[in-house]
Formats: structure tokens, sequence, C-alpha cells
């Protein structure tokens, strides 16, 4: 049985899911809000429990990697789980309705994650992915009275739908070309036969797929729309969260199956990650509506992450994993921020943050400095992680590539400040109140806030974390 | 372990933040109290090291290393030179007068004084760094900072400028990067390590090619800085735009960090780069002083005079850069030292006026010596500092630098010009800035009485403390200049032997 202590951190992200559900079964509807308290302390246990697994690694079942790698990203998920649970008490009261099957669709899309996260395996991989994207059908379309929510979970549905179906497509297209599912039997039998038509369209086809789940243009147009609808709390960890899951299984897929074929799709990533760049960029600045704007704004932080494997090498995963780590921190926060308003003044507008330094400067300061980190600006953590991407990519000789990505980041710059020109430089509407902050966010807020400051100052202790895991992803 | 003097310059002004967040916003005397007591704290350090530096050693001194991200070769690393130290000196008086030259704010005071704090310890840290990784983030710290500080206590077309100013200092910054992380990776192929140190990266011996494309992007990520025409379009606007102490620490520090940036990043660097460039720079340097002077001189706001004679007066520290031997970079550093002091004078000094009067208008004023006495003396000095006058620090600057670049001999387009021709024209930029600066000079404060003003005060009191301190440091350099060019010189020397050492090639004409 040594095999399923190795699956500990899942058994008991299942377990808690489950449990969070019967939870909320047995208890009175008024007195639900527990079911809150309960899940994020039951996702902060989970935390240690894979902070104290990050050095393991075995295989289980011959298709299921428990690595360094997956478990970094599992600390990642869990992280920002856990600032969405405490994003969602006042928001999710609000809504008024099942708070605890919102909780336990919370863990058990972290659940899919995992198994995203760790699948070396096909068939695995693809239903990691399914519980994923299903539980987050649900969670974007749960606040059932808004008609924008419901669209969005329609969308979602059918849009992710298609997205599934074309990289099952990708999968069948891989496995009937190798004759396994097996994520380093078909890197085995590529390097030894070489590449059939089948396996390049097979490529092409997950490529897609994986783009569709990072948000990389033309892949995006669900997001947008998605993210405005979905309650707030689930757009920030819909944007963070699942897009870290779908950067760590096309990591798996790509440098593990194919690596023979990387001269190839490193091509195709890089026109992916060059359109996503200019058109996320360049989109977000017309935006009225913050939601819309981080959207736009995930977007383009795609095609940065996606840099990191167009540099093909340790150095770009380990710069994906350390952005993907500081990105939660820094796209939580600016959502944490936004909730918070949300949830004083019921509205999304851009125009309505006007003064908003003045009736609330912590609201202010993280949306701010959260929205500096996006942009790359130091002492903020989002600089160091843009310039490690960087740096993996100009050490591959794309000097024009970063100069494009920078240049971009600093068009980010200008849509991210018309934030804070209205937050900062707008004078609040006359007779409005100071904005009511529940302590639990506040909490984390200052926390996310303190991450980004000191990773932006200290970054080492992170960095060589990453480092070393992409290291053992690539030397077993 | 020795104190490490030069941490403890930057880190004041973080402390005077910190304290100041905990204050309560009405508390406005006890905050300005701190971010006066935090700004002397690192004036005091920063004067005890200028006189403690070894001048007779050189070189760096005042060394503090820690380890930062062993992966990637980042130390913190600071220290000083006889090219950085002036500056770190500059930076500490231009923000301790420019609290005092804000004692008057009223308006959200808390947050002014967090974000100024917050903007002159990415300057000190640019100033004291050794390590190109945290040259680079501190010089990024600086901008966001002035964008909040402009665009909330700014006046004239405040949120344009602001944002105009972002973003170039920004898409300038993006080409530094770029040139830096490239020069990283180069480096770290040839010597078979990761490392960010300045020094150690200039013992590399970078081909040709790389120095060619390496040197222009510095020069475009720090000539934006400087400014160098044609990039300079965000200084004016934001010069004028800018609150008081804003205007100050900007055009009396931040453009100091484009030209610092460009010696130490730049030419260091890529002195063969610099020699294939520097006739660009000559030629371009010639428009910023000219240009500059002759848009100066049309102005009828009195910020927008001094905005334009700062991109006139920059002019000169590039022509010192471009000259490329010990005369000229000599006297482009002292010229930075000079100009900042200078130039923090006056937006000193219109400021004040600005703030009683509430107008900037040349034609308005008139004969302002009846009511305002010190403020006309002042700016009188400052005005003739600005034109070059023999016993104040400007002239000594100038001096060295019309003969550095006069003696180097090099024919550019193909000897339709030398950098002789250059010179003399640079020098007639003096007469154009005597011309500008005593029309001022007259219009403002000469002339008969006008009773509108009767109403204004004379500087008294605080506001004083900027303008003694101001007038007595250009005074001091002034007279005494061996005080100030034989730390300089012992900066220099290292540089120029890297120059000289560079083979000869030709230059872009």
């Amino acid at each position: 049985m040594a095999a399923l202590s190795l699956l500990t951190i899942e058994i008991l992200t299942a377990v808690l899911g489950l449990a969070l559900l019967a939870i909320g079964l047995l208890v009175p509807r008024t007195d639900r809000r527990g079911i809150g308290y309960v899940a994020t302390a039951g996702l902060a246990g989970l935390l240690i429990v894979a902070f104290g697994m990050r050095d393991v690694s075995g295989v289980v079942l011959g298709g299921y990697v428990i690595d360094p790698f997956g478990t970094y990203f599992k600390i990642l998920f869990l992280a920002a789980a856990i600032l969405t649970a405490v994003c969602s008490f006042d928001y999710v009261e609000r809504m008024g309705l099942n708070q605890g099957e919102y909780y336990a669709l919370l863990v058990l899309a972290t659940l899919g994650m995992m198994i995203l996260a760790s699948a070396g395996e096909l068939i695995s991989l693809y239903l990691g992915l399914e519980l994923m994207t299903i539980t987050f059908c649900i969670l974007v379309a749960f606040h059932l009275s808004d008609a924008r929510s419901a669209e969005a979970g329609l969308k979602y549905i059918l849009l992710g739908a298609m997205s599934s179906a074309i990289l099952l497509y990708g999968l069948s297209l891989a496995y009937g070309a190798s004759g396994s599912t097996v994520i380093k039997q078909i890197g085995q039998v590529v390097a030894a036969s070489g590449a059939s038509p089948a396996l390049i369209l097979g490529t092409i086809f997950l490529l897609a797929g994986f783009a569709f789940k990072v948000t990389a243009v033309p892949f995006h147009m669900w997001s947008p729309d998605v993210y405005e609808g979905a309650p707030t709390p689930v757009t920030g960890f819909l944007s963070v969260a699942s897009k870290a899951a779908g950067f760590a299984a096309l990591v798996r897929v790509f440098f593990g199956a194919l690596p023979d074929l990387h001269s190839f799709w490193v091509q195709l990533f890089m026109a992916l990650a060059i359109l996503t760049m200019v058109l996320g960029n360049l989109v977000a600045i017309p935006q009225t509506n913050i939601k819309r704007l981080l959207a736009y704004s995930s977007i383009s932080q795609a095609g940065y992450l996606l840099l990191g494997v167009v540099s093909y090498s340790v150095l770009g995963i380990g710069a994906i994993m350390y952005y993907a780590m500081l990105y939660v921190f820094g796209n939580m926060g600016a959502f944490m921020a936004a909730t918070a308003f949300y949830n004083n003044e019921g509205s999304d507008e851009i125009k309505d943050y006007a003064g908003l330094a003045r009736r609330s400067p912590l609201v202010a300061a993280v949306m701010l400095f959260s929205m500096l980190s996006l942009a790359g600006i130091p002492p903020m953590a989002g600089f160091v992680g843009k310039f490690y991407l960087f740096t993996a990519i100009i050490s591959r000789g794309y000097i024009w590539l970063a100069i494009l990505a920078i240049l971009m980041s600093m068009v980010s710059v200008y849509y991210y400040l018309m934030v804070a020109r209205a937050m900062y430089l707008g004078n609040p509407p006359a007779g409005s109140q100071p904005v009511r902050v529940a302590p639990g966010l506040q909490v984390a807020m200052v926390v996310s806030l303190l991450v980004l400051f000191f990773l932006g100052i200290y970054p080492t202790p992170l960095t060589n974390y990453a480092l070393n895991s992409a290291m053992t992803f690539f030397m077993p | 372990m020795s104190f490490p003097i030069l941490t403890a310059i930057m880190l004041a002004p973080v402390v005077g933040l910190l304290l100041i967040l905990v204050i309560p916003e009405r508390e406005q005397l006890t905050i300005k109290i701190t971010a006066a007591a935090a700004t002397s704290v690192s004036l005091v350090l920063a004067i005890l090291a200028y006189v403690l530096y070894n001048k007779g050693q050189g070189g760096l001194q005042f060394l503090q290393d820690i380890p930062w991200v062993p992966a990637f070769g980042i130390n913190y690393s600071v220290g000083v030179d006889g090219m950085s130290l002036p500056l770190v000196l500059l930076t500490a008086i231009v923000i301790f007068t420019g609290v005092f030259a804000s004692w008057d704010m009223t308006k959200r005071v808390k947050e002014f004084f967090i974000f100024l704090l917050m903007l002159v310890t990415g300057v000190f840290g640019v100033f004291i760094s050794r390590d190109l990784f945290f040259f680079y983030l501190f010089f990024e710290v600086a901008v966001i900072p002035m964008y909040l500080l402009i665009g909330i206590w700014g006046s004239t077309r405040k949120e344009y400028a602001a944002m105009k100013l972002t973003l170039y200092l920004l898409v300038g910054s993006a080409f530094a990067l770029i040139g830096i992380i490239a020069t990283f990776l180069y480096a770290a192929q040839h010597l078979g390590q990761a490392t960010f140190d300045i020094q150690t990266l200039a013992t590399v011996k970078y081909d040709l090619g790389f120095q060619k494309m390496a040197f222009f992007l510095m020069l475009i990520g720090f000539g934006v800085l400087v400014p160098i025409w044609p990039l300079h379009l965000w200084s004016p606007d934001g010069h004028v735009a800018a609150p008081t102490a804003v205007s100050m620490l900007h055009a009396g520090v931040l453009m100091k960090l484009g030209a610092y940036g460009l010696i130490r990043a730049g030419v260091f660097l890529f002195p063969e780069g610099a020699r294939y460039w520097a006739p660009l720079i000559a030629v371009l340097c010639i428009v910023n002083v000219v240009y500059g002077a002759m848009i100066a001189m049309v102005q009828k706001d009195l910020k927008f005079v001094i905005g334009y004679s700062s991109v006139s007066h920059m002019g000169y520290v590039l022509l010192g850069i471009a000259a490329l031997n010990t005369l000229s970079l000599n006297g482009a550093v002292a010229q930075m030292f000079a100009h900042g002091i200078m130039t923090a004078l006056f937006f000193a000094l219109v400021g004040n006026v600005y703030h009683k009067a509430h107008t900037r208008e040349i034609a308005r004023f008139g004969g302002l010596a009846h009511q305002m006495p010190r403020v006309a003396a002042g700016f009188l000095i400052g005005g003739l500092a600005s034109l070059g006058l023999p016993g104040l620090n400007n002239y000594v600057a100038e001096f060295l630098i019309f003969m550095g670049s006069f003696t180097r001999d090099q024919a550019l387009l193909g000897g339709l010009l030398s950098f002789r021709i250059l010179s003399i024209l640079a020098i007639s930029g003096i007469v154009i800035t005597a011309t500008y600066i005593l029309r001022v000079v007259k219009n403002t404060f000469f002339g008969p009485r006008k009773p509108e003003w009767d109403h204004l005060e004379d500087a008294h009191g605080v506001e004083m403390v900027p303008v003694v301190v101001l007038i007595a440091t250009l005074l001091l350099f002034g007279l005494l200049p061996s005080l100030q060019i034989d730390v300089i010189n012992s900066g220099i020397t290292p540089i120029v032997a890297k120059i000289e050492a560079a083979k000869a090639i030709g230059g872009i004409f």
C-alpha cells in the first residue's frame, strides 16, 4: 500500500470536498456561513500536508506521477483556493444560496486541477480536466438570479465542451500514433520511430485544446464574458488556478511526450504567445468594467507564461512556475479588492472606483500594488517573474520577442494606471461612506500584499524551490 | 562588520515612510517633521560618507555584499566611487530641501510624503547599487510614486503629464532591461558563472557587434531619462505639472539617473560601443543645448522656462559624455551635480512664488523684488549659476566639459564637423541662456513695483531652508572646486582607462 500514501493530498482533498457536501446538507440553511470557515481551515491543513510532501516523488499505477513539479502546482492551487474561500464568505452569503455546495465545488475543482497537474497518462489527464471544467461550469453559473452569470455558465459549458473535445481528439491521435497513453512511453516511441503525420496532427489538436484552457489568443473568446458574468471570487479562481493547471498539464504533455517535435511546436507556441500578449493588452485598454479589464489582463498574462514554453529550457519551466505562483497572489489580490468593493457598492464599473483611496486606503493599495505586480513593476514580485521569463527567452536568442513582451507589459501599465487614476486621482462621490471590509478578507488581502512585496524584494526561496522542481522534472 | 552607511542612507526614508504610515492623517505637522527627520538622517550620513571617502585610494568604497538570488548571481551589493558619491550627496540635499519646500502642503499630506519617500528610496538605491539587477530594480521603483505624485498634487494638465512621463520612462527602461539581460547572458557564457556585478561584467571582452547593440539599447533606455533630444518630450510637461518637491527631485536628480546609467552601464561596460555611438550623442546634444535654450526663451510660464533650461543644460552633460575623455567626463559628472542643485533652487523659488501668487505667468509679474527680496536674490544667484558665472559650481563643470570636448580630436560626418565646432556651438548656448535667464529675472523681479502683488510675503522661516542650503552648496563647490573634482576624478580615471584601452574604431558617421 506504499503507493497510496503518495496520493495523500488527493485523497484528503476528495474527503474534504465530500465532507463539505455532507455538512452542507446537515446544517440548517441559516447557519451555513460556518461551512466557509471549515473549508478554509481544511484547505489550509491540506496546504501544510502538501508542503510536507514537496520532495516526495514516485509513480502510482504506472500513470500517475507524484513529483516536486506536480506538488509545487498543488501548493499553488491550494493557496489560490484558500484565498478564494476567504474571499467568498460575504459574497456567497450575499448571493444567499447553497453555501455548502459552493465550497464543496471549490474543493472538488481544486482536486481536478491536482489530478491534471500530476497526470502522467492521457486518460487520467482528461479525467482531471473534466472534473475541473464541470465543477467550474456550476460555479460560474452559481449566481442564479443574475442572467449574466447564467449566460456565462452556458458559454463556459459549450465552449469548454468543445475545447475538451478538441483536446480529446488530440489525445486519441497521440495514442493512435504511439500505441500508449502513458506520456513517458509516448515520448520513447516518438524518439525511437519519429513523428508520424497523425502525431503531428495530434500535436496541433493538443495545442489548440490547451490554448483554450490557458486562454491563449485566438482561443480566448470565452473568457471575457465568462469572467465578467461569474461570481467575482470564482472569476479570480478561474483566472489563476485553472490557468496554472492548464500550464502544468501542457508542460507535462509537450515536454514529456513530444520533446522530439519541439522545434515544430515551439514555433506554434511562439505565434500564440505573440498574439496573446498583443491582443490581450491592447483590448484591455478600452475596458470600463474591472472584471473585463482583469479578464483581458489575465489573457495577456497567459502570453507571458507561454514565453517560458517557447524558451524550451529548465529556466523557462522554472520561470513559468515562479510566475504562476505569484500570479496567484497578484491576480487574487486584485480580485479580492474588487470583491470587497462589490460587497459594498454592488458595482464593478471602474468609474465607480473614483476616490477609493480616500474611502478605503487598504482596498485601493491592494488593488494598486497587485496590478503593479501584474504589470511587472518592481519592487513587486511580478517584476522578478517577468525578469526570469525574459531571461529565459533572451538566452534562446529571441531578443526581438523579449522587446515585444516588455513593450507590451508597458502597455499594460497604462490600463492598470487608469484604475489607479480613478482610485487615487479621482474624487469620491458626495456623501460616500468609507468602504467596510470583513476582517477575514482584510487579513487575506494584507497577506497577499505582503507576499507580493516579500517575493519581489527577496525572491530567493521561491526561486530556488521553483528551479529545483523544474530541474527534477527534466532529470527524474 | 562596519556600519553599512550606504544601506542606512537608503533605508532612512523607508523607516520614515513606515512611521508616517501609522501616524494619523490629521497630525500634519508630525508627518512633516518625521519626513524631515528621515531625510536629514540621509543627508547627515551622505555628508559623512562624502567626507570619509578616501580620495587617494579611489575606487569603490563602503562596500557591502549580501548574496540575494544565488541561482542568478544576483547580490545585494552596494558601494560608491567618485562618480556616484557626489550624486548620492546631491540626492540627499535635494530631498532634504524638497521636504522643506513642501512645508505648506495641506492636501493629503500623509500620502504625499509616503510617495515622496518611496521615490527617493529608489533614487538612492540606483546610485549605490553595484549590481545591475538592483540598479534596474531601484530605477523602476522610482517611477510609479512619481505618477501618483504628479497626478494627485500637480498643476497644469497634471494627469496628461503624469501619464506621458510614466509611459516614456517605462518604455525607455524596457530597452535598458533588454540590454541588461543580454549583457548578463553574454557575460555568463564568457565567465562561466552568472553575475550581475558591474565590475565583473566590465572585465568581459564583448565583441564589437554586441557592444554596438548593447550600448544602443542603454542609450535609448537611459537617454529618455536624461532627456536626450528627441526623446525629451515628457520632461517639460512633467516638470511643470509636478508639485514643487517633485519638480526639484525630478529635474534635480532623476535626469541624472539617466546620465549616470549611461556612463555606468553604457560607457563603462561597452567602451567600443560608446565610441561608435559618441558622434550621434554629440550631434544630438547640441540640439539639446541650442534648441532647449531657444524654446526656453519664448516661454510664458516660469516653470516651463526652467523645464526647457534643464533640457538645455543636460545637453552639456551629454557633450561631456560624448567627448569621452578625462576632462569632459569629470565635467559631465560635476555638471550633473551643479545642475541638480541649481535647478532644485529654481523650482523651490518658483514653487514659493506660485504658492502665494497662484500664477506663474511671467507677464503678470514685475517688480517682485520689492515684495520678495529674498526670493529675488535667490533667483538671481540661480540664474547666474545657470549662465555659468565663475565662483559658482556650474562654471567649474561647464568649463571642464568645454575644455574636454574642445581638445577632442575626432572628425565627424567625414570631416564636415568636429568636436571643436560642436564645442563652439555649445558655448554659444551659454549666450542664449544668459538672454533668457536675464529676461526672466528682469520681467519678473525687477522693474516698477506692482501694487497687485503687495500682499505677497517674502520667503521666511522654514521656506528659507532650501534657499540657504542650495545656495551654500553652489558657492562651496564653486569656490573650492577641488573638494568636488578630486572625488569625481578618482571615479572617472578607471572609466577613461577602459576607453583608452578600447581599440580605435570608426564612429557611426
